[in-house]
């Protein structure tokens, strides 16, 4: 600038103002993310109106009307029903699955020996916590500790019948313990089974490839319910007479079977990724197959795949409630089997019984889901396109 | 195994060891597959004819023909009682299955297109509401969504007395949802003919128009002609006759509706239940397939000059759909397969009826055996058809 003395030139700048009120803070957020057009007014007006119809019954229905506490039933009918709620009264009955919270959990499991249970759970959390945080340090030990040690001390602890723990059979066992024993199961089998498949179907042996594509494409095609009940039905025929079967491990096998089978196509899909040059570099640095699958391939191909991967679980893990139709109780059945319990029968039971396994099993699979989205930021490395 | 995996080559092949040559191995490695399964596959069929004699059991299908000896409630393409065979069971709980499916698939698409555009909407609340749904449906098992809708609120509506009447003269009560049904009088078969009519006109129309625009660029109003013919054809037909069509209306008796066609509540809960919790997993996928359309293709879309609408139309959802079909189809697979929770709340599917049959006769293998050949066969004609499509709408490439 070249300094001027002429008076009508401004010398100094003007002062910065502030944009106008529609133009910043709420208001601007307010018109840019909901009014910007007659349509989006339109339809910002009709979603305002479904949740001014929708939430407050929930709200009112799941707190305020509530029942919390409550010795039986009375507490969660209304008077023309036998309780001593007014008449037209609706609200979430708590109290029910409150009194019954420890049926919830541990099942029909002892309870003397529910410190077992507490402690192979709390065994649980403390490995798979620095497990799942990447900064912990001693990953591989901790990883062998969680998916080989803490299984048999897990299974000595819950199935006793040694250093003077009392024998408790699997029938007892029940709830959210049976739910996470099952899919802890599923995940820990079918992930190997689920990669040895993968490669199997990979392979460049016919027969292999053949009774590989034969097993995954058969399970894909049938719903867990007809795996579960072949492997009820069929296993104990398939036996040698005589020989029974837990029915825990009944389910186990199948749904451990079905996972696997899904587990093999996400892992396939990682494979299919990797370059054909990653082959041929490890080829020519003269490493075996086992040796170029183990330190080349697959470390790269699960990277690929473990958003999938852990979307699986989510799936296998939801899936466990389908052992509930082989009359097994796990927590949706035992939720189930107490809707018919006298003390507690209501027309409120089944619902709030129903609204809080949900809430369990929602949070469990949107943990999994939220961790696997942090995963999937961390490693990326930059081959995503 | 050996560290070296190197293939021999020319004249020095002969002098490598047979242990080291991966060809050899290979066969090695396949030969004791194939005794270790054989093997397996033995001692299972010896196990199992044991087991049977054992248990005094006959096995083969013959007993397809016997008396089933129980009842179905819901059969509402054959005629079907107790003195029917287990074969005419079989086929009412596969014809149930078929139906709840193809209703659940249509549902299921319509909920899980709106909520997955939603998503995409520059609206902060519709985009919020649509989250919420995704991420509550996604993650809570099908089998718990049946119950809630079976025990939670189907069957605490009331009676059968008390109805809740809704529009057009459709009635919900704890025994299900009765609406009119339709009563073809007299010559309505001519309404059907005219429908078909009307659907092979749109055919033909669709592929004239298509051939003129190639010709000349002129676009022909296929939309509306195809309406007027596929709708106005039956209307037409029904009006030459008089209209023989009448409805018989629900009526309210003294303990429950009287006519009327009805749905139960166990084919309602798993209905909504399937299409509900489906809907979630399709909306992720047109979301992911409408995000995966590159944003050049939209913008070089508009500098030609096309609008939003024809833009959305015709540039950004055929490019869409090569993305969001093969996912959908493995949905619909899933919900198919999702259908056999059915037999949780006694609706009489094929997984149902048949695990009433393997109840009565213990016949676990010959049932099993059908539960898979049914469910494979629509795995495979479905990944079929959808194949097809998907050739037909694959990018073509120079």
């Amino acid at each position: 600038m070249v300094d001027s003395n002429l008076s009508f030139v401004r010398t100094e700048m003007l002062q910065g103002q502030t944009p106008p009120l529609a133009e910043r803070g709420v208001v601007k957020w307010v018109r840019t993310n909901l009014f910007a057009t007659p349509i989006d007014s339109v339809l910002t007006i009709f979603a305002l109106l479904i949740i001014a119809w929708f939430l407050p019954p929930v709200i009112r229905w799941a707190f305020i009307e509530a029942s919390w506490v409550g010795p039986d039933r009375s507490v969660c009918a209304t008077v023309a029903q036998g309780g001593i709620q007014p008449e037209g009264w609706s609200g979430a009955c708590w109290a029910y699955v409150n009194a019954n919270f420890n049926q919830f959990m541990y099942g029909r499991y002892p309870i003397e020996e529910h410190w077992r249970v507490n402690l192979v759970g709390i065994m649980f959390v403390l490995l798979l916590v620095p497990l799942l945080i990447p900064k912990v340090p001693y990953k591989a030990l901790n990883a062998i500790t969680f998916f080989f040690i803490f299984p048999i001390v897990a299974f000595f602890l819950l199935v006793g019948g040694w250093l003077g723990l009392s024998y408790v059979e699997t029938p007892l066992w029940g709830g959210l313990l049976v739910t996470l024993v099952i899919s802890f199961v599923g995940i820990c089998v079918s992930l190997p089974l689920g990669i040895i498949l993968a490669l199997g179907r990979r392979s460049k042996l016919p027969v292999i490839k053949m009774l590989c594509v034969i097993f995954i494409e058969t399970i894909r095609g049938v719903p867990l319910i007809t795996v579960l009940f072949m492997a009820s039905y069929m296993l104990p025929l398939f036996l040698p007479p005589g020989v029974t079967f837990d029915k825990l491990l009944r389910a186990l096998i199948g749904v451990a079977l079905f996972a696997s089978a899904y587990m093999a196509e996400v892992v396939r899909g990682g494979l299919q990724a990797i370059p054909k040059g990653q082959y041929e570099g490890a080829d020519s640095l003269g490493l075996g197959y086992w040796q170029k699958t183990r330190l080349i391939i697959l470390p790269q191909a699960l990277k690929l795949v473990i958003p999938s991967i852990v979307n699986t679980f989510i799936g296998l893990f939801k899936d466990t409630s389908l052992v509930s139709v082989i009359s097994m109780f796990d927590l949706l059945g035992i939720v189930k089997q107490h809707f018919s319990d006298a003390n507690w029968a209501s027309p409120q039971t089944p619902i709030s019984g129903l609204v809080f396994a949900g809430f369990v099993f929602w949070i469990f699979c949107f943990g999994m889901s939220r961790y696997s989205l942090f995963m999937e930021n961390r490693l990326d490395t930059g081959h995503k396109r | 195994m050996a560290s070296q995996d190197i293939t021999p080559v020319g004249k020095d092949s002969a002098k490598v060891s047979l242990l080291n040559d991966p060809k050899f191995r290979g066969y090695i490695f396949q030969a004791v597959a194939v005794l270790v399964i054989a093997g397996l596959v033995y001692w299972m069929v010896n196990n199992t004819i044991a087991n049977l004699q054992r248990a005094n059991l006959a096995s083969g299908f013959g007993f397809l023909d016997g008396r089933s000896g129980f009842d179905i409630s819901s059969s509402p393409y054959l005629a079907y009682s107790s003195d029917s065979t287990y074969l005419q069971a079989l086929w009412v709980g596969i014809l149930n299955t078929l139906t709840v499916a193809f209703a659940g698939i249509i549902t299921a698409t319509i909920i899980g297109f709106i909520i997955g555009i939603g998503r995409l909407s520059h609206n902060w609340l519709i985009r919020k509401i649509c989250t919420v749904y995704v991420e509550v449906f996604r993650n809570i098992p099908p089998l718990l969504v049946i119950f809630f809708w079976y025990s939670g609120v189907l069957s605490v509506l009331p009676q059968a007395r008390q109805s809740i009447s809704l529009p057009f003269n459709t009635f919900l009560n704890n025994r299900g949802f009765f609406f009119p049904a339709p009563v073809f009088g007299e010559g309505a078969w001519l309404a059907g003919v005219g429908l078909l009519v009307g659907i092979a006109g749109t055919f033909f129309v669709r592929r004239w128009a298509y051939k003129r625009q190639m010709a000349t660029g002129q676009q022909f109003p296929v939309g509306w002609t195809s309406l007027g013919l596929i709708v106005g054809l039956p209307v037409l037909a029904l009006a030459i006759k008089g209209f023989p069509l009448s409805f018989d209306y629900p009526v309210l008796g003294a303990f429950n509706l009287k006519g009327g066609s009805q749905v139960g509540p166990e084919f309602m809960s798993l209905f909504l239940a399937l299409s509900f919790y489906t809907a979630a997993f399709i909306a992720e996928i047109v979301r992911a397939g409408i995000r995966g359309v590159g944003k050049g293709q939209s913008e070089a879309a508009h500098a030609l000059g096309l609008r939003a609408g024809p833009t959305t139309r015709l540039v950004v959802v055929p490019q869409a759909m090569r993305i969001i079909i093969p996912p959908l189809t493995s949905q619909y697979l899933n919900l198919t397969k999702n259908s056999s929770l059915a037999v949780a709340i006694g609706y009489p599917d094929l997984v149902a009826v048949g695990g009433t049959i393997l109840n009565q006769t213990n016949r676990s293998i010959e049932v099993v055996t059908i539960w898979l050949v049914v469910y494979l066969s629509i795995s495979v004609l479905t990944s079929l058809f959808m194949n097809w499509f998907n050739a037909k709408m694959a990018l073509v490439e120079r």
